[in-house]
């Protein structure tokens, strides 16, 4: 794992790049009154960033469990031809 | 871990649509409202699926040619993720069609196809595990994989657009023309679909090479 941390790098650029129209999130008009029902209450008290963050976790743990595994099973693998 | 870059990619992908999937702007439909963000979660789950028993044909079709126990472990391994995404796909199909069409299940020709192509690959895994001969097993669950694709793929695709359905994509509606020409979803949808897709194949190689490691640790038990 010499060269992992510029890939490291690029990948969280990526995330950032990919997050940056979120940000326009922030300046999104107020719909007009007789449109659907949507989460605005949601988003105005910012109850739902608890609920990103939530999910966030979850998946973060799942995926890290999930490159672990992977890692473990690599070492068996090299076990075993050896 | 060699050759992770698109693993690496599957992580961000995912992390991102996480995020964005639930805070970028979604058209304000009626009936919908906010379910149509469900679009980044339960689409790709068939998206994921069809390309995963796409790479299981592949690999039966491969063992056919060259019957090593490897292909025939990597075909079965794919078609298995694929039967656990399908199945979170029905289901997450059928919470979705509970709260917009207000039914669990509607006997639409998208759902019905979709469940019967289900069963279809159910079948597979019934078909495999009645062998003991694993050579007789091998060829003869790879025969039935690529009849089974080719049964599913039409129950998918191709008969729910012959009729009327509630389900968007059958009945002669074009897939994705309502939701997907909005350009904020396609920035959600589409790193979602590969996102998945990626996992499905990350699941897949990591059940086969545990399934490997058990095929290498038998036979040095034997030698």
């Amino acid at each position: 794992m010499k060269n992992s941390l510029p890939k490291l790098r690029a990948a969280l650029l990526l995330l950032l790049t990919l997050l940056l129209p979120v940000l326009r999130v922030a300046a999104q008009a107020t719909a007009a009154p007789d449109s659907p029902e949507m989460a605005d209450a949601l988003r105005q008290s910012g109850k739902i960033y608890v609920v990103v963050a939530v999910i966030t976790v979850v998946l973060a743990g799942l995926l890290f469990f999930l490159i672990s595994l992977d890692r473990k099973l690599s070492r068996l693998e090299k076990e075993v031809k050896e | 871990m060699k050759n992770t870059w698109w693993k690496a990619l599957s992580v961000v992908l995912l992390l991102y649509v996480a995020v964005a999937g639930l805070l970028m702007p979604v058209p304000r439909l009626a009936i919908l409202n906010e379910s149509i963000r469900n679009l980044y979660f339960h689409v790709p789950m068939w998206f994921g699926m069809t390309f995963i028993l796409i790479a299981s044909v592949y690999y039966s079709v491969r063992y056919l040619r060259n019957p090593a126990p490897e292909l025939d472990i990597r075909a079965h391994e794919s078609a298995r993720i694929g039967i656990l995404m399908g199945c979170v796909g029905l289901a997450t199909g059928s919470i979705w069609a509970k709260y917009t069409w207000g039914a669990w299940w509607t006997n639409d020709p998208k759902l019905n196809g979709a469940a019967i192509a289900m069963l279809i690959y159910g079948a597979y895994l019934v078909l495999r595990s009645s062998f003991t001969d694993e050579q007789q097993r091998a060829r003869i669950s790879a025969i039935y994989n690529i009849f089974a694709f080719a049964t599913a793929m039409p129950l998918f695709y191709i008969l729910p657009r012959l009729t009327d359905s509630l389900h968007p994509g059958a009945g002669g509606n074009p897939a994705f023309a309502r939701y997907d020409l909005d350009s904020d979803m396609r920035l959600v949808f589409y790193p979602a679909v590969i996102g998945w897709t990626l996992l499905a194949f990350w699941l897949a190689q990591l059940a086969s090479r545990v399934s490997l490691l058990k095929l290498k640790v038998y036979e040095k038990q034997l030698a």
